[in-house]
C-alpha cells in the first residue's frame, strides 16, 4: 500500500521498461552484422537483465550483473573484436539457401520459445511461504561461507586455472615475443 | 485494477527466460562468427540465470539458495569467455578469420 495512486503504475512502467530493454538488446546482439553492435546489444541485454534482477528482490545480483556482464565480458568481447576482425564475413549463401536455413533457424527457435512458454504458463508451481529475511545480503555472505564453502572455492580455484589457461593459448602465437 | 501486479507474476519472467534462449539458439544457428556464436552462448547463459532467480524468488522458501547459484553461474560463464576468447585470438592468428566455414582443416 502506498500513499500515491499511481505508484503501481509507475512500477509496472519501470519493469516493462526493463524487459524491453533485454528484448531489444537481444535482438540486436543477435541481428546486427557488425560485431562492436552486438557486443553492445549484449551490454544493452544485461542492464535489462539487472533491472530484471531487482525486481526478483535481489538488488546485489542486479549490481553483480552489471559489474560482470557489462563491465567485464562485453568489454573483454570488444578487446576480442578489436584483435579479431570486426564484420561478419560477406555472405556466401546463395538467397535460396539462406532463405531456407534462416527460416529453420527461425522455426526452431520458434518451436522452443513457443513449447517453453506453453509450459511456464500452464504448469502449477509450487508457492511455498518466502521464509523472512533469507535473501538478504548478510544470508547470501554467510551461506557463502559456511554451506557453499566448498564451491565457492572451487569457483576461485576455476577462475585461477581459466587465466593461466587463456595466457596458456593466447600467448605463443606473438609475433616479436 | 489486477490484483496481482506483472512484476509479481512468475510466467512473466519463465516467457522472458524462454525468449532470451530462443533468440541465443537463432543466434547460434545463424551466426557465422565464432565471436557472434559466442555472444549468442551468452544470451543463452542469461536466460538460464533469469529462470534460475524467478523460481528462486517465487518457489524456493530459501532465498538465498538461487542468488548463490546465479551468482556460481556468473563466475563460470566469465571464466569461459576467458578461455573462449583466448581460443579465438589463437585461431584468429593462425586462420587470419574467424569466420566458421573457414576453420574447414578437418573437413575431408
Amino acid at each position: 500500500m502506498s500513499a500515491f495512486p499511481a505508484t503501481s503504475l509507475i512500477v509496472t512502467a519501470i519493469f516493462l521498461l526493463c524487459l524491453a530493454t533485454m528484448a531489444a538488446g537481444a535482438l540486436i546482439a543477435v541481428l546486427s552484422t557488425r560485431l562492436i553492435r552486438s557486443v553492445c546489444g549484449l551490454a544493452l541485454c544485461c542492464l535489462g537483465l539487472a533491472g530484471l534482477y531487482y525486481f526478483l528482490h535481489s538488488p546485489f545480483l542486479a549490481l553483480m550483473e552489471i559489474l560482470i556482464y557489462v563491465g567485464a565480458v562485453c568489454v573483454t568481447i570488444a578487446f576480442a573484436v578489436m584483435l579479431a576482425g570486426p564484420n561478419e564475413p560477406a555472405d556466401a549463401e546463395k538467397p535460396g539457401a539462406r532463405l531456407v536455413w534462416g527460416g529453420l533457424a527461425l522455426a526452431a527457435a520458434a518451436g522452443i520459445f513457443w513449447g517453453l512458454t506453453r509450459l511456464g504458463a500452464r504448469a502449477q508451481w509450487p508457492a511455498p511461504e518466502a521464509l523472512p529475511e533469507s535473501g538478504s545480503l548478510e544470508a547470501i555472505g554467510v551461506s557463502l561461507l559456511t554451506t557453499y564453502a566448498l564451491a565457492f572455492e572451487l569457483i576461485s580455484l576455476v577462475l585461477l586455472v581459466a587465466i593461466l589457461g587463456a595466457l596458456a593459448i593466447a600467448r605463443p602465437g606473438r609475433r616479436g615475443a | 485494477m489486477n490484483p496481482v501486479p506483472l512484476y509479481d507474476q512468475l510466467p512473466v519472467y519463465l516467457v522472458a527466460a524462454a525468449f532470451l534462449l530462443a533468440v541465443g539458439i537463432y543466434g547460434l544457428l545463424r551466426r557465422r562468427t565464432l565471436i557472434g556464436m559466442l555472444i549468442s552462448g551468452e544470451l543463452i547463459f542469461a536466460g538460464a540465470s533469469l529462470n534460475l532467480m524467478a523460481f528462486n524468488r517465487f518457489a524456493v522458501r530459501d532465498q538465498a539458495v538461487g542468488q548463490v547459484f546465479v551468482l556460481f553461474l556468473l563466475g563460470l560463464a566469465a571464466a569461459e569467455i576467458a578461455i573462449a576468447l583466448s581460443i579465438i585470438v589463437a585461431v584468429y592468428r593462425n586462420y587470419r578469420s574467424v569466420g566458421t566455414r573457414e576453420l574447414a582443416e578437418l573437413q575431408g
